[in-house]
């Protein structure tokens, strides 16, 4: 499946089926991140069944606390 | 204005700021100067690392020598509760910038600034990533509807490092956003969230308008700002990047340094002091360094009970 993710066209593997696979296959699944899917934002109760597809466009952005 | 924090992005905010001229700036803060803050918190030289300076102070002084006729008030001191409250009350600010390294921090300020209904620009880097949102009471929803949960460490420049382009770029979201706001440009408002990550070219933005909740118990229709109403217990927190532990005693103490300097002399420890602050070494790699109002960061440790341990061992 090939998506845009934050402005990069990204092919992920067939088993990411989900945006919870998506966060899992980028290791950001302990990490608190906001999720737009074709700039709808994912609340995160809805991670495991927001299903994806092709030419889905993405953004990500994850919070860090440095300052 | 308000410049929460003088560490990296406080310092970049404050310089930017005053030499735009802005009217007055107060800039809060509860760390002194190192030598390993010089890398990217622009304010500072040499000389204010090695006289442990406290950052507040040492940006005062600093920011007058850019521009004299802003006038700036330095509080060395902890941005809790009481404290950004007692700003906001006294001061009205036009907008806060958020120049913290935790969000412990961040949720009191996002509750301070929608209970008074001040804008806040959050700001935030680690590595060559950073982010930046603005928080506006009656237009945006505030952090805590996005982040639905307080952040459980691992997100600090603790292990990371950050690089200063990092840095520079956050502090360009904010203070574009401020001057904005300052000006009552409201249109011209970005309304994302928006991130960056300076190594690998990577840009993203999120308009935020969408995650509004009703039941927010910051910003919703009955706001209860639960970051206002914290116990008090003894706090203590890791700082950012250092193998450091603050304590904060319950009650704010008032020591005079002279005297305490003295006390720890007599015990036979090494102790060095400014107006501000007694430094003391406790041997071990560890380090003792309290302020007058009886805060107290210890060195070498990242464990908060061996911390306190320490600091009611030797202060009470």
């Amino acid at each position: 499946m090939t998506l845009t993710i934050n402005g990069e066209t990204v092919t992920v593997p067939d088993e990411v089926k989900t945006v919870s696979d998506l966060l899992s296959y980028f290791q950001l699944t302990n990490k608190l991140a906001i999720v737009e899917v074709n700039v709808r934002i994912i609340e995160k109760h809805e991670y495991g069944t927001t299903a994806l597809a092709d030419g889905d466009r993405i953004e990500i952005v994850h919070f860090v606390g440095g300052g | 204005m308000v410049i929460v924090g003088a560490g990296a992005l406080g310092a970049g905010n404050a310089e930017a700021l005053v030499r735009a001229g802005i009217g007055k700036l107060t800039i809060i803060d509860r760390d002194y100067v190192e030598w390993s803050n010089l890398q990217r918190q622009q304010l500072y030289s040499e000389a204010d690392a090695i006289a442990r300076l406290p950052k507040a102070i040492a940006a005062k002084r600093r920011l007058e020598q850019i521009n004299s006729e802003v006038e700036i008030e330095a509080i060395v001191g902890d941005a809790g509760p009481e404290e950004l409250e007692a700003i906001a009350a006294e001061q009205r600010p036009d907008v806060w910038i958020d120049a913290t390294d935790n969000f412990d921090t961040r949720l009191v300020l996002n509750d301070v600034a929608y209970k008074y209904r001040i804008p806040w620009i959050y700001g935030a880097c680690v590595g060559s990533y950073g982010l930046s949102c603005a928080f506006i009471p009656g237009r945006t929803p505030c952090l805590y509807c996005l982040l639905e949960t307080v952040p459980q460490g691992g997100l600090t420049c603790d292990t990371a490092g950050i690089i200063g382009p990092a840095v520079q770029m956050v502090v360009s979201y904010q203070v574009a956003e401020a001057l904005k706001m300052l000006v009552e440009d409201w249109a011209a408002l970005r309304g994302k969230l928006v991130s960056f990550d300076l190594w690998t070219n990577e840009y993203a933005a999120v308009r935020i308008d969408a995650v509004k909740k009703e039941d927010c118990p910051t910003c919703g229709r009955h706001p209860s700002y639960p970051f206002l109403s914290y116990d008090q217990r003894t706090k203590a927190a890791v700082l950012c990047g250092r193998d450091s532990v603050q304590i904060r005693p319950p009650v704010q103490r008032e020591y005079e340094i002279d005297e305490l300097a003295e006390m720890f002399r007599r015990q036979g420890l090494q102790t060095e002091a400014n107006p501000y602050l007694v430094a003391v070494s406790l041997g071990g790699g560890k380090r003792l360094v309290v302020f007058a109002d009886g805060r107290a960061l210890v060195h070498g440790t990242k464990d908060v009970h061996e911390a306190k341990t320490i600091y009611y061992r030797y202060l009470g």
